[in-house]
């Protein structure tokens, strides 16, 4: 049932994470974009997570993907809903108009 | 059935790799959310490979059925000024791709010097075996705290996302419940003497 080795997952799961970080880089300015770049990274950390809880016959694994999907669903929600506060506000979802706090 | 498998594995984790890379490169936003629909399709497909049934329906229900949708309305509703947005797009990309290229070189070496030893191919999953079964069990069991911090998570989500978004504006006509009820039947009802004069 099982033919790729463990290797073969974690690379697959490094270039996912990759990507996703390419992704953060390319759109800096985009916050939708970048929402949607950390939901790579996140998917990237589950396959990891599955692949291992399957090779090391270990279902905890799969306990924690199914929290980590739990936590990235609150933050997508939320992150969505402070972007729709902000474009109301500035009429804009630039990263560069995000400075009212001066950080 | 090895080789399927391993076909499979690879069809879907280049659909994935391909699929990933148009999100953080197409030009709209609704192209990158519907790209991101197929990833997680070709990573719920791959889930099923490594038989973590549950987890890849639950992939499909929640991401492409909720969080997904949630990204689409959001994007469809901001009126976007795309052209400002991608100012300066390939500016940031010598940049993006080294720290990439660093990333991936430090987890393939760590991969080839092999630090976990020979993983061996584990043993085929019995016929009659019940992924969401094991999972429940595992859940309600020795999980049963984190499950319900979880849920905790899940409701100050709701409660965050609704306090946010919620705005009143006083020129739209909504009931104010509050002074309905306080209402006194003599500021509504008005006794109208209906006889008239008298001849």
């Amino acid at each position: 049932m099982i033919p790729p080795l463990l290797g073969q997952w974690l690379i697959l799961a490094a270039l996912l994470f990759s990507i996703g970080v390419v992704g953060i880089f390319l759109n800096r300015k985009n916050v939708i974009i970048l929402l949607m770049a950390i939901e790579i990274l996140l998917l990237a950390v589950n396959i990891n997570f599955v692949a291992f809880s399957r090779y090391l016959g270990n279902l905890d694994g799969q306990i924690f993907v199914f929290f980590v999907l739990t936590v990235a669903a609150a933050e997508a929600a939320i992150g969505l809903a402070i972007l729709v506060v902000f474009f109301r506000n500035r009429r804009s979802i630039n990263v560069e108009d995000i400075d009212e706090l001066r950080g | 059935m090895e080789l399927t498998t391993t076909i499979l594995f690879y069809v879907f984790a280049a659909i994935l790799l391909g699929s990933a890379l148009l999100v953080i490169t197409s030009r709209n936003p609704v192209y990158s959310a519907l790209y991101l629909v197929l990833a997680f399709f070709s990573a719920a497909a791959l889930f099923l490979l490594l038989g973590a049934e549950f987890l890849a329906w639950i992939l499909v229900l929640v991401y492409v059925g909720a969080v997904m949708v949630l990204f689409l309305f959001v994007v469809m509703m901001l009126d976007i000024n795309l052209a400002r947005l991608k100012e300066g797009f390939l500016h940031y990309l010598p940049l993006g791709l080294a720290v990439a290229l660093v990333g991936v070189l430090e987890m393939v070496a760590i991969l080839w010097t092999n630090p976990l030893g020979k993983v061996p191919a584990p043993s085929p999953l019995p016929a009659q075996v019940d992924n969401t079964r094991a999972l429940g069990q595992l859940l309600y069991t020795h999980y049963l705290y984190p499950f319900e911090i979880a849920a905790v998570i899940l409701l100050v989500a709701i409660i965050a996302a609704i306090a946010l978004t919620l705005r009143r504006r006083p020129d739209t006509k909504t009931q104010n419940i509050a002074k309905q009820l306080d209402v006194r039947p003599k500021e509504r009802v008005r006794m109208v003497d209906l006889r008239g004069p008298r001849p």
